[in-house]
């Protein structure tokens, strides 16, 4: 199997999708002549044309509202956010019309639209372009949230985004963008709503998403390594739809969680997940279920600081060690 | 501060008459009588849903569009079948307009099953898009990329079509509508702007509200083609300057910016008073010198198009079509508990072709 980074992988998603179906564009500030901020679109404008990579003005609001009303319409547009802390500008157009549109006009329209683009910290770029908002997204009834943790994943997640019939926010990370793994030629689909089990083991469960799942693996290796603990490690992949079954099943094997993620600690994922868990596998729990995000406050800038408050191997294995107490 | 009546772009050209414009010249006494009844329609149903909002029948907000009834109606009659509409949410004139049925409206309105967002959206979002009817919006201008969007889909579809997208005299000042100018402009998108100038936005008048010598001519900055329909009451002048833009999107890809000038008879929804910021003299001249239904009616009256018994014959039909209405609405069943969670994804209403797994509500 070909051995391709998550920026590669995702390049491959869009163009198969854009070659499968002439109502899939892609669009955002800089994908096609500059070849995308993050080089993720690279050579598909010389590929495909204007017509299907274009270039937008620096206007969130505007141009993810003319997506929405495109799908409307029966395009399959993917918008790229530049960074995904952007989507703010244009709240209003993904919360209001995108996700509720089906909603109030009572199954009539559908919306399949995707904004994807990266949602990570750590490349000292300050609070204003670290968000990650996957809990704000999946708080919206009618919103879709993806948020894929390696090439494999990125890709097969991807087509499946933008086949989907829903609003789907897919969110990437730019520490991820060069990580390369073996991911098989042509053709595959990861189903939204399915997580993945890294790694199986009996005395605990770490749960989580993104960039911080991948450093759980390191920690699960300290764990066994030092105290010959054997966690389980899973990835969620997809955050709404949410694949309780694969979350509820492990903890009762293991009967200790721990949830890991880069947002912040109120109403994240993890928050949702540990009152799912209490909520359903309640009598499994020897202890309660632990959560490990950043340090609560804006992303600070300061390069030594930002490691410290964001998920580190470290920091998992310390908090996966007091689950155990 | 006082401000100068805003100019229009060209002088009238001297003489102009609407009815002469060739797309009025040619309609037949049918046509006419369309457009009267239809205006006709859209007051008696509104009268006849405040009434329903009197009686606690309806809830929220019902922002009415009586005084305004000959744009919408204006607008449809010069559309074509690749031409698609939206707009805020005063949009019962609109609907009724693109051919939606009372039924479905002012069960809609009753918020019950029947109604034609199956009692999920409510009087500010209707929608219908086999009539290519895209809402409804209740967020003031938040519809407007949207518009830019249909308009980008017909464009990219090769489809000869244009959006025509409506907003009030408030909503050009929100950020998205500029964007969408300038994504329109840039791209040459067949989407004609329509500003439905009212004079307020709630209590707030244009000259407290919006800078500058006119709404429309802020397309300037655009370099997009606009224009001032002074007359916006005359149902037949707001054809023939549409018909203009829709013509120049059909065959140029160009979009424009229409500024309407009408005039709102009730407060800005049913609840808000409606003199307070304004004179009542300013309401009771516009009702005696412009009202759309009436200024239509005496035009055609002279003409002889309609007669006193015609014109009572299409009232009394408009406002027995207004009552089955709400009759219809009041015998119709509610949503159930079930419903809530229906038409929220495409893939829950759908089982069948689900392709994902997990957990879509969490209750
Ligand atoms: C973003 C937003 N801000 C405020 C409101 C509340 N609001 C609803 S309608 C309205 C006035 C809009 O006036 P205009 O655009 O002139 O339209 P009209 O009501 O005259 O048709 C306001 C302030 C809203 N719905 N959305
Ligand atoms: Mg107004």
């Amino acid at each position: 199997m070909p051995v391709i980074s998550y920026r590669e992988a995702l390049r491959a998603a869009m163009s198969e999708e854009i070659e499968r179906d002439p109502n899939v564009v892609l669009m955002g500030e800089e994908v096609a002549q500059f070849n995308g901020a993050y080089k993720i679109s690279e050579g598909m404008l010389e590929k495909y044309g204007p017509k299907r990579i274009v270039d937008t003005p620096i206007s969130e609001a505007g141009f993810i509202g003319m997506g929405v009303g495109a799908a409307m319409l029966g395009l399959r547009p993917v918008m790229e956010l530049m960074f995904f802390s952007f989507y703010s500008v244009a709240f209003d157009q993904i919360f209001n019309n995108a996700a509720n549109i089906r909603y109030m006009s009572g199954g009539l329209i559908n919306c399949p639209i995707v904004l994807r683009g990266p949602a990570n910290g750590g490349t000292n770029v300050g609070a204003t372009h670290s968000h990650t908002p996957e809990s704000i997204a999946a708080y919206h009834p009618g919103i879709k949230v993806v948020v894929p943790s390696n090439a494999y994943d990125a890709k097969g997640l991807m087509k499946s985004a933008i086949r989907d019939n829903d609003p789907v926010m897919f969110m990437e990370n730019t520490i991820l963008y060069g990580e390369t793994m073996e991911v098989p030629d042509g053709e595959y689909l990861v189903p939204l709503g399915k997580a993945s089990v890294l790694r199986e083991g009996k005395d605990l469960s770490i749960i989580g998403h993104g960039r911080a799942i991948q450093m759980a693996l390191k920690s699960a290796d300290l764990l066994k390594e030092k105290h010959n603990i054997s966690a389980e490690v899973i990835d969620l992949r997809s955050i709404r739809p949410l694949d309780e079954e694969t979350i509820l099943n492990s903890v009762k094997k293991t009967n200790r969680a721990l949830y890991v993620e880069e947002s912040k600690p109120f109403c994240s994922v993890g928050a949702m997940v540990a009152a799912i868990i209490s909520d359903k596998a309640f009598d499994y729990l020897d202890a309660p279920v632990k959560r490990l995000n950043s340090i609560d406050a804006p992303a600070i800038y300061s390069m030594p600081l930002e490691k410290l408050q964001l998920p580190s191997v470290d920091r998992i294995y310390q908090a996966a060690l007091e689950t155990l107490k | 501060m006082t401000k100068k009546p805003a100019p229009t772009k060209k002088a009238e050209v001297a003489g102009y008459n609407a009815r002469q414009a060739p797309i009025n010249a040619k309609l037949g006494n049918d046509e006419l009588i369309a457009l009267y009844r239809d205006m006709v329609r859209i007051r008696r149903f509104e009268e006849r849903c405040l009434r329903s909002y009197q009686q606690g029948k309806i809830g929220g907000f019902l922002h009415l569009y009586i005084g305004q009834e000959s744009i919408a109606v204006g607008v449809v009659s010069v559309m074509g079948k690749n031409d698609h509409v939206i707009t805020a949410y005063r949009d019962h004139g609109h609907a009724l307009a693109v051919g939606m049925g009372m039924n479905e409206m002012m069960a809609e309105n009753y918020g019950k099953y029947t109604g034609c967002s199956k009692g999920k959206g409510g009087s500010m979002h209707y929608f219908d898009p086999s009539r290519n009817f895209w809402g409804g919006h209740g967020i003031v201008g938040g519809q407007i990329p949207l518009g830019t969007g249909l308009a980008y889909a017909l464009k990219y579809k090769g489809l000869k079509g244009c959006a025509l997208a409506f907003m009030g005299d408030g909503a050009v000042n929100q950020g998205a509508v500029h964007e969408s100018y300038n994504l329109a402009a840039l791209w040459s998108l067949p989407v004609i702007f329509v500003i439905e100038n009212n004079g307020y936005s709630m209590g707030t008048s244009q000259e407290r509200s919006s800078a500058g010598p006119s709404l429309a001519q802020r397309a300037e900055g655009y370099g997009m083609n606009w224009d001032i329909i002074e007359n916006g009451h005359d149902v037949l002048e707001v054809r023939d300057k549409v018909a203009a833009a829709i013509k120049l999107a059909h065959e140029k890809s160009l979009p424009s910016v229409l500024e309407i000038r009408t005039y709102r008879y009730r407060g800005h929804s049913v609840a808000d008073p409606d003199t307070t910021y304004r004179d009542k003299k300013e309401i009771e001249e516009y009702k005696a010198t412009k009202d759309p239904l009436m200024f239509c009616q005496n035009q055609l009256l002279g003409e002889k198009v309609l007669t006193d018994e015609l014109i009572a014959k299409i009232d009394e039909a408009a406002r027995a079509e207004a009552e089955t209405s709400a009759q219809f609405a009041e015998a119709s069943p509610f949503p159930t508990v079930e419903d809530i969670q229906k038409d929220v994804y495409w893939e829950a209403d759908n089982p069948a072709d689900r392709k994902s797994q997990g957990t879509l509500f969490f209750n």
